[in-house]
């Protein structure tokens, strides 16, 4: 388990203060000019030795994204975009990072915006997060009152202004060309890649989106060194990561671990186990309502890192932990999911708009018990039609759970099947 | 230049070109419906997806760039898979209403669901419907058929400048619309019809009417303003049922304005279908030989001097030259094309053509527009102005009514005095074309039927001379004229002759007889009571309905005919359909009845009449062409430029829809007016 020391988060359950002087007594603002005075390059290498992964989902390296921002402008302003549209279902860790650590995220902000270049700083929130807006504004407020951010923050000599934004509350805009279409006052629909935001984002010019885990997380990693960073976790999977356990356990919770922590340990020892013990877990969704969900089989053993849940065909995704025991319908489970997914489409390409419609309607079909085999083999195939052949990947996300979980449950799936027959209307024939 | 492999094929194509542009130089079809040449990349259809080497997933062709050594393969079964999966997509939600669709025959999603789908569905869930707003008298709307390419709400975004249309809702209830329900206030609006996919938007007038195999298509050249769009004709037997713009980049691209597309009902309607006498103040149906012996007789009573003809708006350069030659022969001086008046110096093609060219606006840099309101008097060249402007680095100044002409523009000022104020230098956008590499001004003809029309040309040639428009390489002085037949006739010297009479003067009384060659926006209220008035032409408008004698004529779409659009450009319709009843194409009325006067004009056939044109005038013997002339050593018009007077220019036209004898007899073009102009339409009733 994890060394209290090792947290970055010492205030994640907000037993201390969350405003300026509660954060400076944990280390926040420390010297933050002499950080800087390291120099961008530095800092970039730093973090780039760390190991840092994206904390949104896709786990690309953070160092190396920053490392794509121009490093003389043409004229162009760069940006930096913080993702606070935490929208995955079952995630909630930046929500927790916002109301208890925000100065951290602020932090953050600053030291990344200065490795890329960018005088200038959005911080896209979700629409919902009402509350957690909130105090980051006055969070943000407070840091520019003491001097932390605006002309000169912090007395670095680097100039900084720092916005919030808040979002409409749709889940595409997490996606980051979606959510920098909305920060631009447009319809929250995904851009075509390339050109990628490094090269044209906000506004035409170069910017890079990060999540608010990845951010709050620097001004730690910078003041302890890439070593401590990459001492935790596995390799190629270092650090730690912010699990948000929810669903069939004991005492859900939001906990910092090592990444690579064993499953079972979350479950048993952070949450207080399975309701009615481990025998009674049917399956878990381990990183939002996006990945593949695992069946008891699999969790027995399953670590919790990038690397080892791509292995059996999941994935770690925010680090949401969704436990579902024997009492739930897992296949009408992931047909909530699937209107969750018809629901959030953008409606901009094809496979997308249509398939998630699709397969929510199938999915509802097999789980009233009026599906045949045929129709349970077609949804599949309608699955593999839809992921991989869209603009962004929202497709993807609303196939997996489905493919999750003919892989996890096929049995339990196939037991729904009937030998059911649509009535055919008269109509149909004039088609 | 990258080098890249089309399915073995190597080409060589720009840095920056798409995958899908380099698909098409291999010679490779790529099928789409979102992408569209012309418009923005939207990526969303998701139908031109190919494998790249050593990309895991299929990428879609058209927003891709190319990169110097890829290797592409467009018809893999990979491929054919995904476009497989995307066609089912489309079409689960799509009503299959095919043999009830207007689009049926030229569907982009029928063709293709031939080479991508699949025979039977495998879709048995409830299909989408949705409802059918009202966007308009023009643009009828399914929109349970739509496929969300968005091509229509990017071309009202970026082409027509109008931004009305949008998406709203998401996923599958994703609607494409006007937000409210509006007529479309674009004068391009028919374009979405062309650009469409799908049957989601089809032609409101002709819903219904014919299956595009049916149809006789024809080349031809608009009439009804002095762009020249290229047109196709589509006919069914004896009618015209519907016009389409034709691709040519250096005047239209692919666009038609709606008046131009639209007014095709007009054509059968109120036409002149057999020759009409005056009898005791009455029109009484009469014979060809009747009329033709009132006319001889009525001529031959007259003197040389007090002949006089006037041609109209939407005549061909073939028919105004045989009645020039005629009234020649006849000794008469008094000819005029000027109907609306104008007066000015026309003795060199550089003092009133469309200088610079359509296609040379995008080399510009700085405008000034002069009297007019392109929008109006030539909206698919206000779409080129629009399209200079988004390439940025450009800016327009309006002297004039200010007016939305969908890109910004600095009023300088109401009246032609602020010609004077450009040229003093004491309005500031006098920096601006300083400042400018190539400038150009667009002078309105409407500008040159005031009565200081003559001034205006001047104080504009001025402004031109002073402001670096008028060089060896660019040419930035420019007239834009509304009426299709003018230039040409300007070319041919459709004017008075020395001594001869002006349109107001052969209106004051200076004629006892008057010609009207399908001339009917001039004031016949004016023209004496004891003139004499032959109407040569296809509708009854105000012409036919002052005129003693009436000779039917052909309407643009029934006759051969050559016409000079606005840059000086010459260019060739074609027959459609025959004219109606005992009408003739007009230059055999006027040869016809030249022989019966016993004047008879030398040419027998068209093509001689064709050849004889462009042995007298050469610059005709070139159609389709395009010389751009030298600005300088030109000379200047003449007229006194200090004459402009501080009175306010006008708007040329009251409205868009009905500016000629063909669009007022148009309904569509009615219930047009009756949408933007209520005010006008009440009025009218």
């Amino acid at each position: 388990m994890l060394n209290d020391a090792d947290r970055i988060y010492q205030n994640l359950y907000g037993q201390q203060d969350w405003r300026l002087s509660g954060a400076r007594a944990r280390g926040d603002w420390n010297a933050t000019a002499d950080i800087l005075a390291r120099g961008r390059d530095a800092i970039i290498e730093e973090v780039k030795a760390s190991g840092l992964r994206g904390r949104g989902g896709a786990g690309f390296p953070t160092g190396m994204k920053w490392s794509f921002m121009p490093k003389q402008s043409d004229g162009r302003p760069s940006y930096l975009v913080v993702n606070a549209d935490e929208s995955e279902p079952g995630t909630c860790k930046d929500r927790d990072i916002i109301r208890h650590e925000p100065h951290k995220l602020i932090e953050g902000s600053l030291i990344a915006g200065f490795a890329m270049g960018a005088h200038t700083a959005f911080i896209y929130i979700r629409g919902e997060y009402y509350n957690e807006a909130a105090r980051l504004q006055a969070a943000i407020e407070e840091a520019y009152a003491a001097g932390l951010l605006g002309k000169n923050a912090a007395g670095s000599g680097w100039d900084f202004d720092l916005v919030l934004h808040r979002g409409a509350g749709a889940y595409i805009c997490g996606e980051e060309s979606a959510l920098l279409e909305s920060l631009e006052g447009k319809k929250g629909m995904p851009r075509m890649k390339p050109p990628f935001p490094a090269a044209m984002g906000l506004y035409g010019c170069p910017t890079t989106v990060n999540n608010v885990e990845s951010i709050a997380g620097v001004p730690t990693i910078l003041r302890r060194g890439a070593a401590w960073f990459s001492a935790l976790g596995r390799p190629k999977n270092a650090g730690t990561k912010i699990f948000c356990i929810s669903g069939h356990v004991n005492r859900p919770c939001n906990v910092e671990e090592e990444l690579g922590t064993p499953l079972k340990d979350l479950i048993e020892k952070h949450a207080g186990g399975v309701r009615g013990g481990w025998d009674n877990l049917q399956a878990v969704i381990p990183g939002g309502a996006s990945m593949p969900i695992l069946n008891k089989e699999m969790c027995e053993t399953q670590l919790m890192d990038f690397d080892s849940l791509a292995a059996v065909r999941s994935g770690l995704g925010s680090g949401a932990i969704i436990v579902m025991d024997k009492s739930a319908d897992v296949v009408k489970a992931i047909w909530r999911l699937s209107k969750f997914f018809k629901h959030e489409s953008c409606g901009q390409c094809t496979p997308c708009r249509e398939g998630t419609g699709w397969m929510m309607r199938m999915m509802d079909r097999i789980v009233q018990g009026k599906a045949s085999m045929a129709d349970i083999a077609l949804m599949e195939q309608v699955t593999t039609q839809v992921a991989g052949h869209t603009i962004c990947a929202f497709g993807d996300a609303a196939a997996w759970p489905i493919q999750g979980l003919m892989r996890a449950f096929r049995p339990l799936v196939e037991q729904r099947a009937t030998d059911y027959k649509p009535a055919q209307p008269l109509a149909q024939a004039a088609e | 230049m990258a080098k890249v492999t089309v399915d073995g094929i190597e080409v060589e194509i720009a840095n920056g070109s798409s995958v899908l542009q380099a698909a098409e130089a291999a010679g490779k079809e790529i099928p789409r419906f979102c992408y569209h040449e012309r418009l923005s990349v939207a990526g969303n259809c998701r139908m031109c997806l190919v494998e790249i080497e050593k990309v895991p997933k299929p990428v879609a062709s058209c927003g891709q760039p190319v990169a110097d050594g890829m290797v592409i393969f467009t018809d893999t079964e990979n491929v054919r898979k995904s476009r497989r999966g995307v066609m089912e997509f489309l079409l689960i939600n799509h009503p299959l209403d095919c043999p009830i669709c207007d689009q049926g025959g030229e569907c982009d999603l029928q063709d293709e669901a031939v080479s991508y789908g699949r025979d039977t569905s495998r879709y048995e869930e409830g299909k989408r419907a949705s409802a059918q707003p009202d966007w308009g008298p023009l643009v009828k709307t399914t929109m349970t058929r739509c496929i969300h390419c968005t091509r229509c709400i990017r071309f009202s975004t970026e082409i027509a400048g109008v931004p009305e249309l949008g998406a709203t809702l998401r996923g599958e209830n994703m609607q494409v619309g006007t937000y409210v329900d509006k007529a479309l206030s674009s004068e391009l609006s028919g374009n979405l019809i062309d650009l469409c996919p799908v049957g989601a938007l089809t032609s409101k007038p002709y819903a219904y009417t014919a299956r595009s195999w049916e149809l006789r298509k024809t080349d031809s050249v608009d009439v009804l303003d002095a762009v020249g769009a290229n047109i196709r004709i589509d006919a069914r037997g004896a009618e015209v049922l519907r016009i389409l713009p034709r691709l040519n980049d250096d005047v239209n691209e692919e666009w038609l304005g709606d008046k131009s597309r639209f007014s095709v009902d007009g054509l059968k309607r109120r036409r002149l279908d057999r020759p009409w006498l005056r009898e005791n103040g009455k029109l009484r149906a009469a014979s060809w030989e009747e009329v033709f012996a009132a006319v001889t007789n009525k001529i031959k009573a007259s003197k040389p001097e007090r002949l006089g003809a006037i041609a109209g708006d939407l005549v061909d350069v073939e028919s105004m030259l045989a009645l020039k030659e005629m009234f020649t022969s006849l000794g008469s001086p008094n000819l005029d094309c000027r109907q609306d008046g104008a007066v000015f110096d026309a003795s060199q093609r550089g003092f009133y053509l469309f200088n610079t060219t359509i296609a040379g606006i995008e080399e510009a840099d700085a405008l000034v527009i002069i009297g007019s309101n392109p929008r109006h008097e030539a909206p698919v060249l206000n779409a080129r102005i629009r399209k200079r402007w988004l390439a940025g680095h450009f800016e327009a100044g309006l002297v004039g009514v200010p007016h939305d002409l969908t890109y910004p523009t600095t009023h300088i000022g109401s009246g032609p005095d602020a010609i004077t104020a450009l040229l003093d230098g004491t309005h500031p956008f006098a920096e601006v074309l300083k400042a400018a590499k190539k400038p150009m001004l667009i002078l309105g003809a409407g500008a040159l039927t005031r009565p200081d029309g003559a001034a205006i040309h001047a104080a504009a040639w001025k402004l031109a001379a002073q402001f670096n428009m008028l060089n060896d390489d660019w040419h930035g002085f420019n007239v834009l004229h509304h009426a299709a037949a003018r230039t040409g006739a300007l070319d041919i010297g459709f004017l008075p002759g020395p001594g001869g009479k002006s349109t107001a003067q052969m209106l004051a009384g200076g004629v006892d007889i008057l010609w009207l060659l399908g001339a009917d926006a001039l004031d016949t209220q004016a023209i004496g009571a004891d003139t004499f008035v032959i109407y040569q032409g296809h509708h009854g408008d105000a012409g036919a309905a002052r005129a003693d004698v009436i000779l039917p004529g052909a309407a643009y779409t029934e006759k051969d005919g050559t016409y000079v659009n606005t840059e000086g450009r010459v260019q060739q319709g074609f027959i459609a359909v025959k004219p109606p009843g005992d009408a003739r194409e007009d230059w055999r009325i006027l040869r016809a009845i030249s022989a019966y006067m016993g004047h008879a004009l030398r040419y027998d056939t068209l093509q001689e009449l064709r050849a004889h044109l462009a042995q007298t005038y050469p610059l005709f013997a070139l159609t389709g062409e395009l010389r751009r002339l030298a600005g300088a050593n030109l000379g200047a018009p003449a007229g006194d430029r200090a004459a402009v007077s501080a009175v306010p220019f006008e708007p040329v036209f009251g409205n868009y829809y009905q500016t000629d004898s063909i669009s007022r007899a148009s309904p569509t073009m009615a219930a047009c007016v009756e949408a933007h102009y209520p005010n006008l339409a009440e009025a009218a009733q």
